[in-house]
């Protein structure tokens, strides 16, 4: 049994006089036990495909099953089993960090003591603020204690919508190492995030932009599939480098990615030593050309310019 | 003249020290990176520097007016954006265009021919009358940014102008920065990329209210040891003792 089984959900909403379509008869499966990845950025759909599979709204068109439940027929079954941590802080502000744990373990007819072995590694971080309103936490606290909460009916699945925004790099490394001790405990886990650098995290990435699935794989096979060579290009003046790189004909694309910019060219085999010739024409010094593996984010680019294609 | 010139420059809420004696120039025409994990203090100096909250104590020059005697003439001689709130959401971008031309005191005749440039500019021509609402997130924050700059601001402060967005879109949000700068606007940023950070011209990174380290990537990276500014961040915000917020 798969753990997620989605085949072509569509939804639409209407704003204003017009019709927004905010999944494009999507489908996709995830396999019991695994970290799996929706990556995209704000307005891709993310939200509203957890939304449909936590049973919270219905799809216009589609079927979907969590842990062979049908979403929809099954919705209080479903409920019962899923952990869901929407991107919003949706806690009760007024309750103390404890008050708040045990509120959602009671709903779920279980108690803190009986699956605390699951909550442990992350509640300790937070017990000693047990007595602190919900409201008064940080930020970084406030999301352990909505993981926590999310956690303590120790579901089968469970559904994380963009834990890591607005969150240091840091702390996402931290998160992370808490979702990978998750799976530990044979928890399958749906996170979605923006930050493309987290899709090598996942065992599974869906990459997902406009209501669309741009491609589903593991991280190593969505770049593994990047058919152009792909520049790394370096010079004293980066900005004028990217417009002087821009204006060369022979340039299919080009970026700025951190520390150089990442070229392709219309001829896969093309030889750089003229253009080189010609950034050292128009000023350009220290110029260097380097041949690299394409990234996650190169090949969302890819794929996004494709998809407008 | 420096854009941003701070001494010592400290604020304290009762006994907890937000911001601890930080010092620092930004010079005209520079992208300055402000970096720090959550809660190192940011947003608490970002709002002093912008006029919006007193120093417990310091000096603070910004773009030639003392934050002290004139924080008003700052509030009008800068440009401000953050990812959480820019524009109205139930004004079309028209009435945005024209709501903060207004409050920046362009005349009619500015704010029409702004109106016009900044259409065709971001090519939304067709556009001026949508609700700010039904923008897709990449285009709201490249017209927040316009927007902020109505005014040919001397400094633009961005506090997180690319969290969420899409990988094209940032990229053509950091070629509008790169243009801003090359015209001598003074660009202060905050960010959680760390790519981001390898494009400025000098960075800060904040730990626990303090500067720990303020420098050129290239020589950050070289007095870490570390091969790119995602390492040098970690390296520094990982002594970090505080919480965050």
């Amino acid at each position: 049994m798969k753990a997620v089984l989605v085949k072509d959900i569509q939804k639409t909403f209407k704003v204003e006089k017009s019709t927004v379509t905010a999944l494009r008869e999507i489908s996709f499966e995830v396999e019991q036990g695994e970290l799996f990845g929706l990556i995209g950025p704000d307005g891709a759909g993310k939200t509203t495909l957890f939304r449909i599979l936590t049973t919270l709204m219905l799809a216009d068109k589609g079927t979907a099953y969590v842990d062979g439940l049908d979403v929809v027929a099954d919705y209080k079954a479903i409920r019962k089993r899923v952990g869901y941590m929407p991107g919003r802080f949706s806690l009760y502000q007024d309750l103390t960090v404890e008050e708040n744990l045990q509120f959602f373990a009671t709903l779920f007819n279980t108690s803190i003591e009986e699956n605390y072995d699951l909550v442990k590694d992350i509640y300790v971080q937070i017990e000693k603020f047990k007595t602190r309103k919900a409201g008064a936490l940080s930020g970084g606290m406030k999301q352990k204690l909505a993981l926590s909460c999310a956690l303590i009916h120790k579901p089968s699945v469970l559904f994380l919508d963009e834990p890591t925004t607005g969150v240091d790099a840091v702390s996402r490394k931290e998160f992370w190492e808490l979702l990978h001790n998750l799976q530990q405990q044979k928890i399958t886990i749906l996170v979605s995030t923006p930050y493309m650098d987290e899709a090598d995290l996942c065992d599974r990435v869906a990459l997902i932009q406009d209501g669309r699935i741009l491609d589903i794989e593991t991280p190593k096979g969505i770049t593994k599939k990047f058919e152009d060579t792909l520049w790394s290009v370096r010079a004293t003046n980066m900005y004028q480098l990217l417009i002087d790189l821009r204006n060369q004909p022979e340039v299919k694309s080009c970026f700025p990615f951190g520390q150089a910019h990442h070229v392709t060219f219309i001829n896969n085999n093309q030889l750089v030593d003229d253009i080189k010739g010609r950034l050292v024409l128009l000023g350009h010094t220290s110029i260097k050309f380097e041949k690299i593996e394409a990234g996650i984010e190169d090949c969302f680019m890819d794929l996004m310019s494709e998809a407008k294609r | 003249m420096k854009a941003i010139s701070v001494q010592n420059l400290t604020k304290q809420f009762g006994e907890f020290t937000a911001v601890d004696h930080i010092t620092f120039d930004v010079s005209q025409g520079e992208i300055f990176g402000f970096l720090g994990a959550n809660g190192a203090g940011k947003t608490t100096a970002m709002r002093m520097l912008c006029g919006l909250s007193m120093p417990t104590s310091g000096k603070a020059i910004v773009v030639g007016y003392d934050l002290y005697k004139h924080a008003e003439e700052i509030k009008k001689s800068i440009g401000y954006m953050s990812q959480k709130f820019s524009l109205y959401e139930d004004l079309t971008i028209k009435e945005n265009i024209r709501f903060y031309g207004g409050i920046y005191g362009l005349s009619n005749f500015e704010i029409k021919e702004k109106t016009e440039r900044l259409a065709s500019l971001l090519r939304i021509e067709d556009k001026l009358n949508t609700l700010v609402r039904s923008l897709p997130l990449g285009w709201r924050q490249k017209l927040s940014f316009s927007v902020a700059m109505i005014h040919d601001p001397k400094i633009v402060f961005l506090d997180e102008p690319t969290g969420g967005v899409d990988p094209i879109t940032r990229r053509e949000f950091w070629t509008m920065i790169f243009e801003a700068a090359s015209r001598g606007t003074t660009v202060f940023v905050t960010t959680h990329y760390m790519d981001e950070a390898e494009y400025c011209n000098r960075v800060s990174i904040m730990v626990d209210g303090k500067i720990a380290a303020l420098g050129a990537p290239e020589e950050l990276k070289v007095k870490f040891s570390a091969k790119d500014m995602g390492e040098v961040f970690l390296q520094l915000a990982r002594g970090a003792k505080r919480g965050d917020d």
